[in-house]
């Protein structure tokens, strides 16, 4: 062994990339599991474009899956990767830019012929000298041949065949890191129990890729990263989608009502509406709509006969839906509408992250329309805030917008599995009079209204999206309309007893407080600690609640110097922050890419406002 | 339980009905009333639900749970109402505007899924709430508001929408008629699936008339056909006129005239799941033609909520999870120890 090159790390980024068809999320997917099972904390990227089979080796038909692991706490799936696996010429293309200085590329190099370099646009027969990529290591590996030559005795056919190439790159990366393949083995047998057969092959291919790497160590550098010292608890990896599916099923639980969501599909929210498809075991109603219209209507008649109403969308689809989303403001019904951002405007980047609906979420509805907006800043802490967008909605009768985002929702990370016994109570707001009962009696405290559902004898009323009176009947009174128009506002903004203080990550005062909101996060985070490492005076404080906003945050804001709001759009937060707390300046770092923050780029920016 | 005793007063509510006097609405309000009042089901069971427009405003008028909803909706508010409690008996008020243009595509979805929901589209065909222009149900070359010269554009007929969305309940009746109307509703509630009932309705101010030529007393037995279940399709003043069915379109034919006898006369078939000839009734029209009235067709079919339901007990009879915190232990999971260490669990 004494030749082999053995590179110990902190943390590691890798990235598989290939064809679109080549199986790379499930390789990533299937790693990353393995190393989270080793005990490092991981997060998750995948990256991948809209068409489900782009022109096959073409740039534009490149996915890609980023996993970043360590022995310490990983926040973000890493700016720049360590090690690529490339498929294709055409993954070496699309992620050169994406490449750590040094790091290496396997790849292999049956694909790297004249044909599929013209495929990839490249103009000379060197690749890597074309992408500047000189100083990396390379590998190749003639992984398609290196994979006949394992099934040849299968009697597969070429296609099924080719299909097990993504094994054997995961076996040779297993090697590489030295994560043990039970799980693979495991998972790879749970899902084609039935055909042993395609089992089996994709086992030997497996196996013959980490047997690879074994025998070519001589070449082929090893990576050591340790496990991370992680809370002690259960784990399991968690999406962000899956997590919001799972927040609401665990608010239906805890507050004895039926859930129903009401969506139509659209990237990247679906999965969430998947997610809750599976779970007829636990009684959920799922309703795939028409259009985006229909999947907000049925929720708003779910919540008008009493059940736990959601709705799941994406930007061009909360444009749908504003219209009725004025309705549940009107007729004060408890409903949640899931916004996972992505980029846009109109089609947009539809598999791509942005923070761009964050006024469409304030603001884009007909006449004054408040509602309460949330937003999930982890894929693991979408089932939380999806859980208290719940919570919020029954308790005070009204809409809530949860946003989350296409990074969110795709990425994954090690979740410490809550106990139910362990989330605050629900308790919606159930009508209980019919003798003093009125529509739109309300609480003295939070001005939330009753609920009173059909079947309910003695209880029956109409209520609907014309102005009313206290008991639902039309009013087109015009003191009336505005007592009414404030009252709605003041229920939204009596919500901030719920809201959590906001809370500074660093020092309480100091010269730079780092704003960001949402699924920003894991890159502030880490921007604002690396920056503190080096003696900078950076504090970071991160918004969950946007509308009503934490009490304390003037507080919080007077005791810093500078201000540096840093969002995924052009500055639709600080925008709203001047709005509302105009006695501070704010400096912005923008960006609009369709890809999260890097660390890097957020560290420049600050360090410039540090040296300003 | 006791039995449940309903007059039509009880099913009114205290606000002032606000249709302009004459309205054809008002009839129909009074209808759907009395039908309610003799249904021996629970008053707080019944949801009304509207959209927008005049026939819309129907939810206020009734004391009952009401929902008035906002433009075209009313048909996907309602199914989320029916699909989160089947028990309920849910009806969606609608109109010609409201259901086949702005609403059309909620409108067709409702009848494919065959949610059991009573629906009934007041058809006036033009939009009255917003004072005369034209609707989806508008004849070709009618002038109206927005239209001073003429529609360019051929109409919307209800029922064949019903029929093209794979409907299984279609019935039509003309405002004027309550005793028609209402049985026809208390049809239309023991029909297990989307039932559609379009009611001609007369808008006495921006469409005076319009059903006039079918709904005329002088003239109404020739022109009406009323469709019965099991019975000959006869009509006329002297009750001697019937449809029979020949290369491959229907006819109207005299009885006792051509050797032509009752027995050669159609007998209505609601229940034929072959939809050819209720959409050969439904496409009848003046003059030559009677307007067909009646329950045009009532076919079993799967009902949406049904097996929703169902769907729902059958997983549960075989399921592994059954609470949240299983759910969130069930899988891939692991231990992480004291010192930071995974070992799965299997």
């Amino acid at each position: 062994m004494k030749d082999a090159r053995v590179i110990e790390l902190d943390e590691v980024a890798i990235r598989f990339s290939g064809d679109s068809g080549d199986g790379m999320q499930l390789t990533g997917t299937l790693f990353s599991d393995a190393s989270a099972l080793f005990g490092n904390d991981i997060s998750t990227f995948p990256d991948y474009p809209s068409e489900i089979r782009a022109p096959q080796g073409t740039v534009g038909g490149v996915s890609g899956f980023q996993v970043q692991f360590g022995m310490k706490e990983i926040n973000t799936p890493g700016d720049l990767a360590h090690v690529l696996i490339a498929m294709n010429p055409a993954a070496v293309k699309a992620n050169a830019k994406f490449m750590n200085p040094g790091g290496t590329i396997i790849y292999d190099s049956d694909t790297f012929n004249e044909k599929n370099l013209k495929k990839a646009n490249f103009t000379t027969e060197d690749p890597f000298t074309e992408c500047k990529l000189e100083d990396f290591f390379k590998i190749a590996v003639p992984i398609t041949s290196l994979t006949k030559e394992s099934l040849k005795d299968f009697g597969l056919d070429n296609k099924s065949i080719l299909r097990s190439k993504n094994m054997f790159a995961l076996g040779l990366v297993c090697w590489m890191f030295g994560r043990p393949m039970e799980y693979v083995e495991q998972y790879i047998n749970t899902k084609f129990g039935k055909k042993p057969i395609v089992a089996e092959s994709n086992i030997k291919v497996l196996h013959d890729g980490f047997n690879y790497g074994m025998t070519m160590q001589h070449m082929t550098p090893t990576y050591l990263v340790n496990p991370a010292n992680i809370e002690k608890g259960t784990y399991r990896n968690i999406n962000g989608n899956h997590a919001t599916a799972w927040g609401f099923l665990a608010a239906a639980e805890k507050s004895g009502l039926e859930l129903f969501l009401g969506s139509y599909p659209i990237t990247p929210a679906t999965d969430i509406l998947a997610a809750l498809s599976e779970r007829k075991d636990l009684g959920v109603k799922t309703f795939q709509a028409e259009d985006e219209i229909a999947g907000i209507a049925s929720a708003i008649g779910a919540s008008f006969a009493g059940d736990l109403a959601i709705t799941t969308t994406s930007g061009p689809g909360l444009a749908l839906k504003g219209e009725a989303i004025g309705l549940a403001v009107m007729a004060e019904l408890p409903l949640v509408i899931v916004n996972v951002q992505r980029g846009g405007p109109s089609t947009g980047l539809p598999t791509k992250t942005e923070q761009s609906d964050l006024m469409q979420a304030l603001y884009g509805r007909n006449g004054e329309s408040p509602v309460v907006v949330i937003a999930a800043s982890t894929p693991s802490d979408c089932f939380w805030y999806a859980y208290v967008a719940s919570k919020i909605a029954l308790e005070r009768m009204v809409p809530v917008i949860l946003l989350t985002d296409g990074f969110l929702g795709n990425g994954s990370e090690p979740w410490r599995i809550p106990k139910m016994a362990e989330l605050p109570a629900i308790t919606p707001r159930m009508a209980k009079d019919a003798n003093t009962f009125k529509a739109y009696k309300r609480d003295e405290k939070t001005l939330a209204r009753e609920w009173a559902i059909p079947g309910m004898a003695g209880f029956e009323h109409r209520i609907g999206g014309l102005e009313k009176n206290i008991t639902g009947t039309v009013s087109h009174d015009p003191e009336n309309h505005q007592v009414n128009c404030e009252i709605r506002e003041e229920k939204v903004q009596r919500v901030i007893d719920m809201v959590p203080e906001l809370e500074v990550e660093g020092d309480d005062e100091g010269e730079v407080l780092v704003v960001g909101w949402g699924g920003t996060y894991g890159h502030l985070i880490n921007a604002v600690r690396e920056l503190r490492l080096d003696g900078k005076n950076v504090s970071l404080a991160h918004f969950n609640y946007i509308k009503p906003l934490p009490k304390n945050v003037a507080d919080v804001f007077g005791n810093f110097k500078k201000i540096i709001v840093c969002e995924l759009n052009l500055g639709q937060f600080a925008s709203y922050l001047r709005d509302l707390l105009p006695q501070f300046k704010y400096h912005q770092y923008n960006k609009l890419k369709g890809l999260p923050f890097n660390v890097n780029e957020v560290k420049e920016s600050i360090t410039k406002l540090l040296e300003e | 339980m006791t039995e449940l005793k309903y007059t039509v007063k009880d099913f009114k509510s205290e606000n002032e009905v606000r249709w302009c006097a004459g309205c054809g609405d008002f009839a129909i309000l009074n209808a759907v009333q009395r039908t309610m009042a003799g249904l021996g089901i629970p008053r707080e069971k019944f949801a009304v639900v509207s959209g927008i427009g005049c026939s819309s405003r129907f939810p206020y008028y009734m004391e009952t749970f009401g929902f008035h909803t906002i433009h075209g909706r009313a048909a996907a508010i309602a199914s989320g109402v029916k699909a989160a409690n089947p028990e309920l008996s849910v009806w969606v008020i609608t109109g010609d505007g409201d259901a086949m243009a702005i609403g059309g595509n909620h409108f067709i979805h409702l009848i494919r899924r065959n949610i059991d929901i009573n629906l009934i589209i007041f058809n006036n065909k033009i939009y009255g709430l917003t004072k005369g222009q034209y609707s989806p149900t508008t004849d070709r070359g009618i002038s109206t508001k927005t239209s001073p010269f003429g529609t360019v554009e051929d109409p919307f007929v209800p029922g064949q929408l019903v029929i093209g969305s794979r409907g299984t309940f279609f019935a039509r009746s003309v405002d004027g008629n309550m005793k028609l109307s209402q049985s026809i509703f208390e049809e239309s509630v023991k029909h297990k699936g989307t039932s559609v009932v379009e009611v001609l309705q007369n808008c006495v101010i921006f469409n005076n008339g319009i059903h006039a030529a079918i709904t005329d007393p002088a003239h109404r037995a020739d022109r009406q056909l009323i469709l019965e279940h099991g019975k000959p399709m006869i009509f006329g003043a002297e009750n001697n006129k019937g449809l029979v069915f020949e290369k491959g379109k229907l006819k109207v034919v005299i009885i006792g005239e051509n050797s032509v006898t009752e027995d050669d006369i159609l007998v209505h078939d609601a229940t034929e799941q072959d939809p050819t000839l209720h959409m050969a009734l439904i496409n009848m029209q003046l003059p030559d033609m009677p307007v067909a009235l009646g329950v045009i067709r009532s076919v079993p079919a799967f009902v949406y909520d049904v097996e929703m339901e169902a769907q729902i007990k059958e997983v549960q009879k075989k399921r592994k999870i059954t609470c949240v915190d299983e759910l969130l232990n069930s899988g891939n999971t692991w231990e992480v120890n004291e010192n930071g260490n995974g070992n799965a669990n299997t």
